[in-house]
């Protein structure tokens, strides 16, 4: 895959945690815990991790990272830049 | 000698606690001893009964064999499927036999174990456990931990591994022994006090033929009574079972955290028995949506984690019973009208189930 700017990492991220919340709302909550938003539960949050294997190629099982770990966008953000 | 209840195991888990202190306190790695203490402990708790004992060795060279084996080729399913056949294996067996009151392979902690056994499998599998990770002392150690052998909480291998291989500074581990001291305390007093002195209250009763009113009274008042033992009885253990495990340096995490200031049934299930709750939604409910995502199904087809979630997780919990099995399922249609993005009216139903399911478990076991 060809270098990806923080930007256009940040953009599909966003793009795919909206289609997966279903609500542009998450947009405004970037340090925000989602799941405590009621934005993400335990589907949405596998919908991510599937949808982030389709578009990056990485995968994450569900129990590698601590949910107080990836549950706001930054940090999911987080820990794609960090697998790529 | 049963575990967190007799005499004797305090008596011996005193003993026991000094050397722990003396080991920590002059920073020492706590893990040959932890070892060692467990191996001991679990071997007292099985003294006299050696068909179980030997159930327990069998479960342990099997599970071990079919790790090993996995852990050599970890990303093939047929491996995987196998690997997760033979560690279910026993407390399959226990469970159905069970049910034509045979309760074959049954020995003390058989469920525990096997969560334990079947996280390791699964992470293996996802390649977060790798051969070298876990080493057969640590695995063991894992498996036997004394404080949470018989009853849970169910603790993370990595996590745990983590702890039992880190050294705390002085003052860091004069910090868990010192809550790890608080907690076995406050853990007795909940259990032995506590939750004896409610059940010396508690005497349940069939509906006799006394006015309506008196004898609605009689069994609400049991069903209450029976869920307060309940909450001291177990919560007063896992604390217990938490200090012990601070004692030794094993952050072991917490399972109960005021189930009754809830405020539906989903926050009463992340309040009560905490770590049964969250092994079940990571490696049932995460891994079987994850299978169906996977084949594209629609977030409809999402029911059925659910669907396979509740009734799996209470047939475990009461042996199958009637009653449990039927608040599984009123979980189950709890979690289902909120996904189908609670109304006013759906949420109405919530509290109602949670009401419902809360007399439901005061019947159970």
């Amino acid at each position: 895959m060809a270098e990806m700017t923080h930007e256009e990492l940040t953009a599909k991220v966003m793009d795919l945690l909206e289609d997966v919340c279903g609500d542009d709302e998450v947009r405004r909550h970037m340090d925000d815990d989602l799941f405590g938003l009621d934005l993400l539960d335990s589907i949405a949050a596998v919908e991510l991790l599937v949808g982030i294997e389709d578009e990056f190629g990485i995968s994450i099982a569900p129990t590698e990272v601590p949910r107080n770990e990836m549950n706001t966008p930054d940090k999911i953000i987080d820990q794609v830049e960090k697998r790529l | 000698m049963t575990l967190f209840s007799d005499a004797s195991f305090f008596i011996l888990l005193a003993v026991a606690i000094v050397p722990a202190a003396v080991i920590g306190l002059t920073e020492h790695s706590l893990r040959h001893y932890g070892v060692v203490l467990s191996a001991v402990l679990v071997a007292a708790a099985f003294w006299g009964q050696p068909v179980q004992a030997l159930g327990l060795v069998a479960y342990l060279v099997l599970s071990r064999c079919a790790l090993c084996w996995l852990a050599r080729d970890p990303k093939s399913e047929r491996r995987f499927v196998a690997a997760s056949l033979v560690t279910l294996c026993p407390l399959l067996v226990y469970k159905v036999s069970a049910v034509f009151s045979l309760s074959l392979w049954g020995f003390i902690g058989i469920s525990y174990i096997t969560f334990k056994g079947i996280q390791t499998v699964m992470e293996t599998h996802d390649g977060l456990i790798t051969r070298k990770d876990l080493g057969f002392e640590d695995w063991l150690y894992f498996l036997l931990f004394f404080p949470q052998f018989s009853s849970g909480p169910i603790d993370r291998s990595r996590r745990f591994a983590a702890d039992a291989h880190g050294i705390p500074s002085r003052d860091e581990y004069a910090g868990l022994l010192a809550r790890g001291i608080l907690l076995l305390l406050l853990g007795a007093v909940y259990k032995m006090v506590i939750a004896t002195l409610i059940h010396r209250y508690y005497s349940p009763t069939v509906w006799g033929t006394g006015d309506f009113g008196t004898e609605l009274w009689a069994q609400v008042k049991t069903a209450y009574l029976y869920g307060g033992y309940l909450f001291f009885d177990f919560a007063g253990y896992s604390f217990m079972a938490m200090g012990a495990s601070y004692c030794l340096g094993i952050r072991c995490p917490r399972n109960f955290r005021a189930p009754f200031i809830a405020t539906d049934i989903f926050d009463f299930w992340n309040r009560w028995h905490i770590t049964l709750s969250t092994w079940f939604r990571d490696f049932v409910f995460m891994r079987i949506t994850r299978w169906l995502v996977r084949r594209r199904s629609s977030r409809a087809a999402s029911v059925w984690p659910n669907a396979v979630f509740w009734p799996t997780c209470s047939s475990w919990a009461s042996g199958m019973a009637l009653q449990l099995t039927t608040l599984g399922m009123v979980s189950f249609t709890a979690c289902f009208s909120r996904q189908r993005k609670a109304s006013r009216s759906a949420l109405g139903s919530t509290r109602l189930t949670a009401m419902t399911s809360g007399s439901g478990f005061s019947h159970g076991s």
